[in-house]
């Protein structure tokens, strides 16, 4: 699989670390409530879909940035790559 | 009809014209007491278990395409018991029982062969953990035995033993591990849970749950309604997506898995080899090809394909303990979809769901797996209580701190 890097353009995905769901960039709130659920529900459940999948993959080769790709699990085509730091961002993270 | 010598002897003198089909081909009915989702070998283990040892009647097992077509049809044969941890090495070294027995069992040649496999140790802090699982092993009643340089270059003289790398410095070898033909696990098993009247539904998908007041009814299929007072779903690398009609999210990721044939070559490979440095695991089959396997791509997929890194991954694997296999040519190679779960173990429980069980999270250990899991998910089924060997293997432990993670990984599917 190529991955087209936002910086640095099309990489071969043997360059990159897969570290599962996007979602993981969404860490719950550890002073609610429900903290413990939460928590339980993000470390260790999965949508896990055939389909569309926007996963985390790190370019451990290459320049360290993270990367949330949309990938389709039945065809493995990516339709979109976006820098982490960004998705992040716009959630209102690492401001 | 029993299969023996005498019949096939029969049936060549007279045109082998009593061969029947070995199962049925039947219509759903109305409403079973247990229906399993899946005819794989786990979902047809379980049927059998169901109707033979628990004495259990009216049961279905549905399959969306064609029986044994999954894993079951998909891996690299090996059976073996050399786990470390008390909530597994109990469970596999019951599997490892029944599949001693599973022939007679069966009435079915299974291709059962305890050629033994062996895990080769490459540095002192490996030999350290090596005989410290033979030791759980044995505490567990499976065999396990230590081998020194000069055993393995009698047994196996063509390993590459002088690597400055990576070199030999001893092997774990199980004796009583080995391979089996898969596809005659699920065509056997298959066949005898039909035997019992179990029915045995292909082509016919399971589309939703009828789920009324937190009770399963029944389950919504391609073929209409069909109902039952218990549902077992054994669906392997499906588990997400057959789960996800229920409402249920799980603590698996699928992931692809590929394997490797080569040409046929003459006898070379008396057992089971896997190399303890990089990933590589081969054995030889009985036409003679060899069978080799190694990592997970990596990122989850439902394509039942991979992609090339895996693929050189391997054969550097292969190269590195075996350099004479450098210029056997590939024949074939497969991806298979893993239920892989969050500790590199497997579930078999109920759900929050009256009626609702689940059995899965498999990784890539499900093939050794097929008898005993088949007979625990039964076990379940039937007594509504874990079988003895599977109390470990609960959907809550992931919640309450008791994960059975063989390798130490933590919650990274793709590296268990």
């Amino acid at each position: 699989m190529i991955i087209n890097h936002p910086l640095l353009g099309p990489r071969d995905s043997a360059e990159f670390t897969y570290l599962g769901d996007a979602k993981m960039i969404e860490r719950p709130d550890w002073e609610s409530e429900t903290a413990a659920q939460d928590f339980y529900e993000y470390a260790y459940l999965r949508d896990n879909p055939a389909g569309i999948h926007r996963e985390l993959w790190f370019h451990e080769g290459g320049d360290r940035s993270y990367l949330v790709v949309t990938r389709d699990t039945v065809t493995h085509e990516i339709s979109n790559v976006e820098l982490a730091r960004d998705v992040a961002r716009k959630l209102g993270r690492s401001k | 009809m029993r299969y023996s010598g005498f019949k096939v002897i029969k049936e060549a003198l007279t045109g082998h014209k009593g061969w029947g089909p070995a199962w049925r081909d039947p219509e759903p009915q109305a409403h079973y007491d247990i229906i399993i989702i899946g005819g794989g070998g786990h979902g047809l283990a379980t049927a059998h278990y169901l109707s033979k040892v628990f004495g259990e009647k009216k049961i279905a097992v549905l399959e969306k395409g064609w029986i044994g077509g999954g894993n079951v049809g998909r891996n690299t044969t090996i059976v073996r018991s050399n786990y470390l941890l008390d909530g597994n090495e109990p469970f596999y070294e019951f599997s490892l029982k029944l599949w001693e027995g599973l022939e007679q069992d069966l009435n079915y040649n299974a291709m059962v062969s305890q050629r033994g496999i062996m895990n080769l140790i490459h540095s002192d802090a490996q030999r350290d953990a090596f005989v410290r699982r033979g030791n759980a092993m044995m505490l567990n009643g499976a065999d396990a035995e230590y081998l020194d340089i000069d055993q393995i270059k009698k047994e196996y003289p063509f390993l590459n033993f002088d690597d400055a790398r990576f070199p030999i410095k001893g092997g774990l070898a199980q004796r009583r591990g080995g391979t089996v033909r898969h596809d005659a696990v699920a065509w056997g098993y298959a066949r005898a849970a039909d035997s019992r009247g179990v029915d045995i539904i292909q082509n016919c998908e399971v589309t939703g749950f009828r789920i009324e007041n937190g009770v399963c009814k029944g389950v919504e299929t391609s073929r209409g309604f069909i109902g039952a007072t218990k549902v077992g779903c054994a669906v392997a690398g499906s588990s997400g997506r057959l789960m996800a009609k229920a409402n249920m999210r799980l603590p698996i990721e699928s992931h692809v898995l590929q394997a490797f044939v080569s040409e046929g070559l003459k006898p070379l490979i008396p057992g089971v080899i896997t190399f303890g440095a990089g990933h590589f695991y081969v054995s030889q089959s009985d036409k003679g090809g060899l069978v080799f396997g190694g990592d997970l791509d990596g990122y989850n997929s439902y394509a039942q394909r991979g992609n090339l890194p895996v693929v050189e991954d391997v054969c550097e694997g292969g190269m590195a303990i075996m350099p004479m296999i450098g210029r056997a040519r590939m024949l074939r190679m497969w991806g298979g979809i893993m239920d892989m779960s969050m500790d590199g173990s497997p579930i078999i429980d109920r759900t929050h769901i009256d009626g609702l069980y689940f059995n899965g999270g498999w990784c890539y250990g499900g093939f050794k797996a097929t008898p005993a899991s088949g007979y625990v998910f039964a076990h379940l089924l039937s007594k509504d209580e874990p079988h003895p060997t599977a109390t470990a293997y609960r959907f809550d432990r992931f919640k309450t701190g008791h994960m059975i993670d063989e390798k130490g990984m933590g919650n990274q599917p793709n590296l268990h």
